[in-house]
């Protein structure tokens, strides 16, 4: 799923300094998943802009809504009517909702009040980690289940390297250690049997089907409308 | 200005400073380790140019690299202008390098954001854009200005950089184009090379929109000439070169000619003539010829134009 977590309040309020009518918008798919700009979490920042504006002796109005989905032109449609009564709108939802938005309502001045932060895995409640960065070239059959392009440091295609030390990573995030990602594929791979893939030379990646390529567009010709 | 004044103290540096009408040049490096073919283009240029651009991987292709070239043309004697895409180095390599060419002399460099991998012979590389030339005009100022490395760091010995930029005025949103040159100016830009200019009366409009907003004074403005090889070059820039501006005129002016040698002179002919109408415009300070392929054609054009003898700086 994709997750994303809410800006430092400081940063939000200086989004919309100047601004005393704001609509915080929330997105009830992925990022309520993830807790972090679904309708509750709208509710709660909307509150906070208003403490926050009624402490510093100012009259604002910020009210909140949320969309079933904000990438979706149906679901924005759902909400068009609140949307049009504010002249500002702090999406919550991922950078694919937030420009969904402002492409919708342009032009609207629409604001992220979150950073989108990658494609995860909720491991446990309220932990997620990163598994896909959505490269478009997918070699996960040949690693034994697990992506070296985002859960190796450098990317590698034929590691570990030489920074692989009891099954971690010679990099941290930030005190984290991270599990050697090519430590876990030669595990795997011989829990598999299948051991000699490590043997061959893996070739460099086609990232031109990644976005280094230019932004991607699919389009599914059996599924369009006739 | 004492030579403790300028920033680099190069010969493009000295001469734009005095107000010289400046020429440069452009030198594409070689697909193969064969350094003999730079000596060549450079000993062609000599004498002819006050510096030479040296193409960094131009287009997204594979080429020897631009400070092994430049280093190679000034050793010829001919002052280089290296160029450095964002295209396939990161912020460290950009430092490292631009720390290297400085030790072997090179004192001119070139920020450019760099042809897209898509353009070139491995469509399939990672780009790599950590900064954008903007950024990167910044970072080679403040290495040179505050001693410092991108990250803050202080180093002990700076280097002593003239940095230039590109600009393409046919580009659009054609009303952001010279505020997009403000911004670079501010970020550090000493001086500045043009796209190939074919449709002149819009470099002129573009000019007018640069002098109301006092950049003229601020940046050395050197206006790009491609002298046309013939009438199927106009129309291919015209068709796939990205962002160039080619007007109908000027092909059919090239296809009125018989193919080989004739459309030659006549694209000679028509380099000449437009170096002499844009040197006419108030706050272009040179031209850069980018005879693609073609640097035989230059010493000729330089001659034709009346820019000859080139001035020697102290």
């Amino acid at each position: 799923m994709i997750t994303a977590e809410r800006k430092p309040f400081e940063e939000i309020l200086a989004l919309v300094e100047g601004h005393d009518k704001v609509l915080v918008a929330g997105c009830d798919t992925c990022v309520a998943v993830c807790l972090t700009g679904g309708e509750k979490e709208a509710e709660i920042l909307a509150s906070e802009l208003r403490i926050k504006a009624q402490a510093d002796g100012r009259t604002v109005q910020v009210e909140h809504t949320a969309a079933i989905r904000q990438c979706e032109w149906e679901y924005l449609d759902a909400i068009a009517d609140k949307v049009n009564e504010y002249p500002v709108v702090l999406s919550m939802a991922c950078g694919i909702g937030i420009q969904s938005m402002a492409e919708k309502f342009a032009p609207k001045l629409v604001l992220p009040a979150v950073n989108t932060n990658m494609l995860g895995m909720p491991q446990e409640h309220a932990v997620w980690l990163e598994r896909c960065v959505a490269c478009g070239d997918c070699r996960i059959g040949l690693t034994g289940g697990i992506c070296p392009v985002v859960r190796c440091s450098k990317s590698l295609m034929n590691g570990p390297c030489g920074g692989s030390h009891d099954g971690l990573c010679e990099v941290k995030r930030g005190d984290e250690e991270i599990e050697c990602a090519w430590a876990l594929i030669h595990d795997r791979l011989k829990e598999q049997g299948r051991e000699e893939l490590l043997l061959e030379i893996r070739p460099p990646k086609d990232w031109s089907l990644s976005s280094s390529g230019g932004p991607r567009k699919m389009v599914k010709e059996e599924a369009k409308p006739v | 200005m004492s030579a403790t004044e300028y920033k680099a103290g190069s010969n493009l540096e000295k001469i734009l400073s005095a107000g010289t009408f400046a020429v440069t040049g452009e030198c594409g490096p070689p697909k193969s380790a064969d350094g003999s073919i730079i000596a060549e283009k450079a000993k062609l240029l000599k004498g002819y140019v006050d510096a030479v651009n040296i193409t960094d991987n131009q287009t997204a292709v594979v080429r020897v690299c631009s400070m092994a070239s430049g280093y190679a043309v000034q050793q010829n004697g001919v002052e280089a202008i290296m160029q450095m895409t964002c295209r396939d180095r990161n912020r460290l390599a950009m430092q490292a390098d631009i720390l290297g060419a400085a030790t072997l002399g090179i004192k001119n460099i070139l920020c450019l954001t760099g042809d897209h991998m898509s353009f070139g012979n491995h469509p399939q590389a990672r780009g790599v854009h950590d900064l954008d030339a903007i950024n990167l005009i910044r970072m080679y100022k403040d290495m040179r200005d505050e001693k410092k490395f991108q990250c803050g760091e202080e180093m002990t010995v700076e280097p002593r950089l003239f940095i230039g930029c590109a600009e393409n005025p046919f580009a659009d949103p054609f009303e952001f184009r010279a505020l997009r040159l403000k911004k670079k100016v501010e970020a550090g830009a000493d001086f500045m090379q043009t796209q190939c200019i074919f449709n002149v009366p819009k470099f002129k409009q573009w000019m007018a929109e640069v002098r109301a907003i006092g950049l003229h004074k601020e940046v050395k403005i050197l206006a790009g000439i491609t002298p046309l090889k013939g009438a199927g070059m106009a129309n291919y820039m015209k068709k796939f070169v990205p962002g160039m501006d080619v007007p109908d005129e000027i092909v059919e002016r090239m296809a009125a000619k018989e193919k080989g040698e004739p459309q030659q002179a006549e694209g000679k002919k028509l380099a000449v003539e437009m170096i002499k109408e844009l040197a006419e415009v108030e706050g272009v300070a040179g031209v850069h010829i980018m005879a693609v392929e073609w640097e035989p054609a230059v010493p000729e054009i330089v001659e034709a134009a009346g820019l000859l003898p080139r001035p020697v700086v102290a």
